[in-house]
């Protein structure tokens, strides 16, 4: 609770508290007859970060959208701090792709773009979209389109603009996937940063070292269902499920 | 960045209001259906800037076939027709359409065609045995096919040979659906014989060794006539300015005009107004 | 055939002379068809952009039948005009027949279809690019249309040309709804009808390489324009 005292007050108070866990409910996904996702009970907790892990086509980034409420699930329910993300879902969270999907506009317009969607008021945009930028370095790039910037600067961008609406809950597919060393850190840095301000924070990614350097709590999936969930440094050094140790260990698993 | 392409719709919306301000604002004209013939020869740029410029009407001229000419102004769209179909004229006064028709000018129809002449046809001066020399060489005909005057001028010649053009169509007899300009271009393009007037012929620069094969039988008089669209019928026309300008028409000063039109200084129309209406 | 080298000397002369009729009649075509060309736009563009990212019941169909109408024959599209805007007809108390206006109608019915279809096609791919980004960030239908009509605007400028393209160079509408009056409604491709109906080949001929000029002058400009915005990545 000490937490929420420093958040930036405006959209903050609204909520009901810093920690706020995350819940998914017979969470079930089907196409064509193929099972995509089955996750009987779900829980994540407020604070920390969660690392979602597991093999090519396991269905991790399908569930970060069923959470995000970005696909409907055939069956089950998603709960943010205990009640549906609802109507009010688009300004509750901040969603980033693998590759970054930027207007045909300056970096700026792609800030306020976000701003003046979410409804933030008119007075307020020109500071916060200044603030957003400098938060990821790119107070220099305000006015270039944002199209001619690096894979690292786009990618920071989209970062800011998500953080910028202030969310409840971040959800991040891959973020890093394609950057190089020096951009994956920056990125990184935005993303703890968030957490520090009480953002809850649900990564999914490839990189085990990211998964170190960030998360707190890993829940790696295999063929669309749960199969280990824990704690960062239990999973790292000790992995329940085969299934694990063989992603960790870089091995084959069929 | 962005501004480039605001500024770049401004100037485009500028320009265009710029151009369309050079629109024309006259509001004193009237609209004349007429036939090719007369705006093909150049007859009506010689004769329509000397009544402008004496009366200050601008006349609009709708250059048609005669068969469309006077179905645009059934639905009065027009307030003056100007044609050559005597018999459709009659029927369209007759039904209400026009309120007179006055004879106005004459010229003749001419048969053209190759000068290889296939059907030997050359010097003839009777339309009708030309014909028939043409339907039994089975020898190309070039028709209009449009319900124009000269396509009716046609068909009534073709009737009294005793020729079934019909059964030939698409055979030897070639109907083109056009004006009387383009169908001498396909003519010319096929070598066909084309009935054609003579004012039409004389301006046209598209000849390819073409000439005129047949000509001076009285059955290919071509009269023309003037008709006032009925404002009983149509109230939008402009009954007054309409009917000066056909008073103008059938005026000495108008029928003096008529008479000093050249082609290559051979005269193309012959007025007949002093003639009563009919 | 002499007419080709005739037609381009007589095309050269035309413009050299700078003659006022030719310009008259340029004008006129280029202010017919870049009016009837924005309309088109103004009613094809969001009706693409609609077409893109809505589906309800009868939209396949009337995409169906958008793409059909690209191929809207001009004669026929000037009859219908005419019959309506003939006095004897249901608009003919508004007075357009043998206008610029009449044309101008014209042509935008022929060339809406074509912008519209060309514009949904530009819209749909942006929006496979845009769509989860829009859905995260919670727009409403209309301003996804708008946020995606605006970032497509370079790329739409190619559905405005192929409208254009098409307007500036129909005759078969035009002739009929303005009648090719001269100094009125006379535009480049009913003066090329005219002229190749007096046998002026060659004059024609040199009449439609100006025209084909004008069109390659504007494809220039807008070709020049999206080159500038795909450097600046806005394209």
């Amino acid at each position: 609770m000490h937490e929420a005292a420093a958040l930036p007050v405006s959209r903050r108070a609204e909520a009901e508290g810093a920690v706020r866990p995350l819940e998914g409910l017979g969470l079930r996904v089907e196409r064509a007859g193929r099972v995509l996702l089955d996750i009987p009970e779900l829980r994540m907790s407020g604070s920390e970060i969660t690392a979602l892990m597991g093999f090519n086509g396991s269905g991790k980034s399908l569930l970060l959208r069923v959470l995000a409420g970005l696909v409907q699930p055939d069956a089950g329910t998603v709960l943010w701090a205990g009640r549906p993300p609802g109507r009010e879902r688009a300004r509750r969270l901040g969603f980033v792709f693998q590759k970054p999907v930027l207007l045909r506009r300056s970096a700026a317009a792609n800030i306020r773009y976000a701003l003046k969607v979410a409804g933030f008021p008119r007075a307020e945009i020109a500071g916060r979209t200044e603030a957003a930028l400098a938060s990821a370095g790119l107070q220099g790039l305000a006015g270039s389109p944002a199209r001619v910037l690096s894979g690292g600067e786009q990618q920071r961008l989209a970062v800011a603009r998500a953080l910028a609406l202030e969310p409840e809950v971040l959800f991040l597919d891959e973020p890093t996937a394609s950057l190089d060393p020096g951009s994956t850190l920056a990125i990184e840095a935005l993303v703890a940063g968030a957490r520090g301000r009480g953002t809850k924070i649900v990564l999914v990614t490839h990189d085990a070292g990211q998964a170190r350097r960030l998360a707190q709590e890993i829940l790696f999936l295999q063929q669309g269902r749960l199969v280990e969930r824990a704690s960062a440094g239990q999973f790292f050094t000790g992995p329940q499920s085969e299934a694990a140790r063989a992603f960790l260990e870089g091995r084959i698993h069929i | 960045m962005n501004g480039r392409f605001s500024a770049l719709a401004c100037a485009a919306a500028l320009g265009l209001a710029l151009v369309s301000g050079g629109a024309l604002a006259a509001d004193k004209f009237i609209v004349v259906q007429s036939t090719t013939s007369t705006q093909n020869s150049g007859l009506l740029d010689e004769l329509l800037p000397k009544y402008t410029a004496k009366s200050g009407t601008e006349v609009r001229v709708v250059a048609v076939g005669t068969g469309q000419a006077i179905k645009n102004a059934a639905n009065c769209d027009g307030d003056v027709l100007l044609v050559h179909a005597k018999p459709a004229e009659e029927k369209f006064v007759a039904e209400g359409g026009g309120v007179k028709r006055f004879d106005l000018m004459h010229n003749d129809f001419v048969i053209i065609g190759p000068e290889s002449d296939p059907a030997g046809v050359a010097g003839m001066t009777d339309a009708e045995a030309a014909l028939k020399k043409i339907a039994a060489a089975k020898a190309p005909f070039a028709s209009r096919g449009d319900e124009s005057g000269t396509h009716q001028k046609e068909r009534s010649l073709w009737k009294a040979a005793g020729v079934d053009v019909k059964a030939a169509s698409g055979d030897w007899y070639r109907e083109t659906g056009s004006g009387m300009g383009e169908t001498i271009n396909t003519g010319v393009g096929m070598g066909a014989y084309v009935l054609t007037d003579r004012a039409t012929w004389s301006a046209h620069k598209n000849r390819a060794g073409y000439k005129i094969l047949v000509e001076g039988d009285k059955d290919l008089f071509n009269q023309y006539g003037v008709i006032l669209v009925n404002p009983a019928k149509c109230p939008n026309v402009k009954a007054d300015l309409g009917q000066d300008f056909i008073d103008w028409l059938l005026s000495k000063e108008g029928q003096d005009a008529i008479a000093a039109f050249r082609i290559n200084g051979e005269q193309q129309f012959f007025p007949d107004a002093q003639k009563s209406a009919s | 055939m002499q007419d080709f080298g005739s037609a381009v000397w007589q095309a050269l002369g035309l413009v050299a002379s700078f003659d006022r009729d030719l310009l008259e009649i340029v004008l006129l075509s280029l202010r017919v068809s870049l009016t009837a060309v924005l309309a088109a736009g103004l009613v094809g563009l969001p009706l693409g952009a609609v077409l893109a990212v809505l589906r309800f019941p009868g939209s396949g169909l009337l995409v169906v039948l958008l793409n059909a109408m690209m191929g809207l024959p001009p004669v026929v599209v000037g009859l219908v005009l005419y019959l309506l805007l003939s006095h004897a007809g249901v608009l003919g108390p508004l007075n357009l027949l043998y206008t610029p206006t009449a044309m101008i109608v014209a042509q935008a019915v022929l060339v809406t279809p074509i912008i519209a279809a060309l514009a949904r096609q530009t819209v749909a791919d942006i929006r496979g690019e845009y769509r989860e980004q829009l859905q995260v960030l919670g727009v409403s239908r209309r301003t996804e249309v708008a946020t995606l009509l605006w970032d497509a605007r370079y790329s739409l400028l190619t559905a405005m040309v192929a409208g254009f393209g098409r307007a500036i160079a129909e005759v078969g509408a035009v002739i009929i709804v303005g009648g090719n009056i001269n100094h009125v409604t006379r535009v480049m491709t009913t003066t090329i009808a005219l002229e190749t109906s007096k046998g002026n080949l060659a004059l024609a001929l040199g009449l439609g390489m100006i025209l084909l000029s004008l069109t390659i002058l504007v494809n220039a400009a807008v070709q020049g324009l999206r080159a500038t915005a795909a450097r600046t990545a806005y394209a």
